[in-house]
């Protein structure tokens, strides 16, 4: 495992998302998920919102890193908010 | 078809997700690991954060490759598709000679990457190939290794000849599939040969060209071997497209994690455009349904 | 119409084989005829290109590595690929669709990005420089379309064959092995072929997952370059020999292969 040189960010990152996982997993036994239209172009289900948010808060991490200077973590915020939006609104 | 829901079914994919994630997921967590780091040997390795991609975002020689990568690939599909249409529309029917025509086209195919590098690579030549030769016969000053717009054009013709079987054979299978009683109707109208291919071949070509326009972008987004082997990239950096920009860094260069930081990007580009790619296939699917 | 078409047919067929017919030309001369000048049949028709390659074992196993990880990525695709085609196509599962996503998705992915850990990766199994190494890369690319394509033929086989042999009394091994394979047969020869396909063709990661022992042919053909410029017949020669193995494999699958371009969708 030496050789994957792990960091703890990027531990925790992964662990995150494999909670995510998880977690969604366990939640679709419990109820499970029906396609529906939101705001999206597209009927969703509640993992395709999960991806599509996974996706763009990526893309805007990138777009912040490449056109500002700031510091990371707002755009982390703008982030967290916007999945939770996709995810009830989407 | 109706499917049935069994989750038991995921014993059947097991198999796949191990051998796929073993490739995939391993060696993508280990480029997520470098691109954070400043790494000189495996025990002498520092955090960064996101300086890698700070630096890559505003690398002006990855802005061209970037650049020169979306108008090949563009390019690519820009000639490709209406070709392959073409020479789809112009197979024959029936008999031995369609058996002829598909081995003969599939033959570029087969053809391993490297030595369609090395075939284009001597027949463009002045001294030694065919075609440089006859350029040169009709007065055309044609070098790939030295004038861009050259190696430009040669790396495109390189690729149409490699891949226009490709899109051809796809459509050919899609047209294969309309049922005779279409044309016959068209005769009876006296639909002419327009009609025909607007109203009754293009809409059933629709999704093998969805799956030719998507096999056809994303391939030529990741071309490496055949430039890499006729131009070298060159010359200067004209015929470098993503991969081998990626592959320099990491190989040549051995700058870990910029090349990681690189591969990222480089992979969300893939990702997206493959999600869109793949909403518009399961669409149509079910609208055809 | 039909003339034009014959016209179109054969010019494109023309610049088809036009390249291919100089390299098959230019392995049967020598080195001084080739930069002599132009010729468009051999002068001095001559097989020492072919002698090179077939007296050298660097040269011919170069042929023999490059058929081996072929071969076994070729299995290795379609044995797991089998049982997870159908699932695909039979069944409904928690993640299905993101998950034929997610292969679907490394089929589309630039080796080159995967590529910076597979040396470390590989080396850490032990796995390093063998032709097992580059058949398990390749199934990173194989694996995901042989599921797509074997997908869309299984789809095309009725559900009811499936109920009726269950309803019969046969489990699922006895069926899946005895009834259902034989059904799609055409499938897997395009599958294998497919397979093939990729992995024979593809460079950078069997030059990145090899050195000595397994090295594959496109990595051995660099050697013609030396100091004393290109050894453009011998290039030419194992370029020429690397079509056969292609040229034997559609033939078998000729009558398939069509189908098989659309991914067994049409």
């Amino acid at each position: 495992m030496e050789w994957m040189a792990w960091t703890l960010p990027t531990s925790l990152f992964f662990a995150g998302i494999g909670t995510l996982l998880l977690g969604m997993t366990a939640w679709q036994f419990v109820t499970p998920t029906l396609s529906r239209q939101g705001f999206l172009p597209i009927a969703t289900t509640r993992g395709d919102r999960l991806f599509i948010g996974l996706l763009s808060s990526g893309w805007l991490h990138l777009l912040w890193l490449g056109f500002t200077d700031q510091v990371l973590w707002m755009i982390s915020i703008v982030c967290v908010v916007w999945m939770l939006v996709l995810m009830k609104w989407g | 078809m109706q499917r049935t829901h069994n989750n038991r079914a995921w014993w059947l994919v097991l198999p796949v997700v191990i051998v796929v994630a073993f490739s995939a997921i391993i060696p993508m967590m280990t480029v997520v690991n470098y691109s954070v780091q400043d790494i000189f040997d495996p025990s002498t390795r520092f955090f960064v954060g996101t300086e890698w991609y700070r630096e890559i975002l505003r690398d002006e020689r990855l802005h061209d490759s970037l650049i020169r990568q979306f108008v090949y690939s563009f390019a690519v599909l820009a000639i490709e598709i209406p070709l392959g249409i073409a020479v789809a529309l112009s197979m024959p029917r029936k008999g031995f000679m369609v058996s002829l025509c598909m081995i003969l086209l599939a033959l570029p195919l087969l053809i391993p990457w490297n030595v369609v590098g090395t075939i284009w690579q001597i027949i463009g030549r002045e001294d030694i190939g065919l075609y440089g030769w006859a350029l040169g016969q009709l007065g055309i000053d044609y070098n790939y290794a030295s004038n861009p717009a050259d190696a430009w054009v040669t790396v495109l013709v390189m690729d149409v000849w490699h891949w226009t079987s490709l899109v051809a054979l796809l459509c050919y299978s899609g047209l294969r599939a309309i049922p005779d009683v279409y044309y016959q109707a068209a005769r009876i109208d006296r639909a002419s040969p327009w009609a025909v291919f607007r109203y009754i071949q293009l809409p059933k070509l629709k999704s093998v060209l969805l799956i030719g326009i998507m096999l056809r972008f994303m391939d030529s987004f990741m071309i490496y071997t055949e430039p890499f082997v006729l131009t070298g990239g060159g010359p200067g950096t004209t015929t470098t497209f993503l991969s081998q920009t990626l592959t320099q860094m990491a190989i040549g260069q051995f700058d870990l994690g910029r090349a990681a930081a690189f591969s990222l990007i480089y992979f969300l580009i893939i990702l997206l455009v493959s999600w869109l790619f793949y909403t518009a296939m399961t669409h149509q699917d079910s609208d055809d349904a | 119409m039909t003339t034009r078409k014959r016209l179109v047919m054969t010019i494109y067929l023309l610049f088809l084989l036009v390249p291919i017919y100089w390299l098959l030309i230019m392995s049967f001369k020598s080195n001084q005829e080739i930069l002599g000048g132009l010729t468009l049949w051999p002068e001095n028709f001559t097989f020492d290109n072919y002698r090179v390659i077939f007296t050298d074992p660097s040269w011919y196993m170069g042929y023999l590595n490059s058929m081996s990880y072929v071969v076994l990525n070729m299995l290795i695709s379609l044995a797991v690929a089998l049982p997870a085609a159908y699932a695909f196509s039979r069944y409904r599962f928690l993640g299905d669709k993101h998950l034929f996503f997610w292969l679907l998705t490394n089929r589309m992915a630039p080796p080159a990005v995967f590529l910076l850990p597979f040396f470390q990766l590989y080396s850490s199994v032990g796995l390093f420089d063998t032709p097992l190494a580059v058949a398990l890369a390749h199934c990173l690319f194989n694996v995901p379309l042989a599921v797509w394509i074997l997908e869309g033929f299984m789809s095309g086989v009725p559900k009811e064959i499936d109920e009726t042999a269950y309803i019969d009394g046969y489990s699922f091994p006895r069926f899946f092995l005895t009834l259902f394979i034989p059904m799609i047969r055409p499938g897997i020869g395009v599958t294998a072929f497919f397979c093939f396909m990729f992995s024979w063709v593809e460079l950078l990661l069997a030059r990145t997952l090899t050195s000595t022992e397994a090295k594959p042919i496109a990595a051995v053909m660099t050697r013609t370059v030396s100091a004393s410029g290109i050894d453009w017949g011998v290039l030419a020669a194992a370029g020429a020999l690397t079509l056969i193995p292609g040229i034997l494999v559609i033939y078998f699958v000729r009558n398939h292969v069509a189908k098989g371009f659309a991914l067994g969708r049409v």
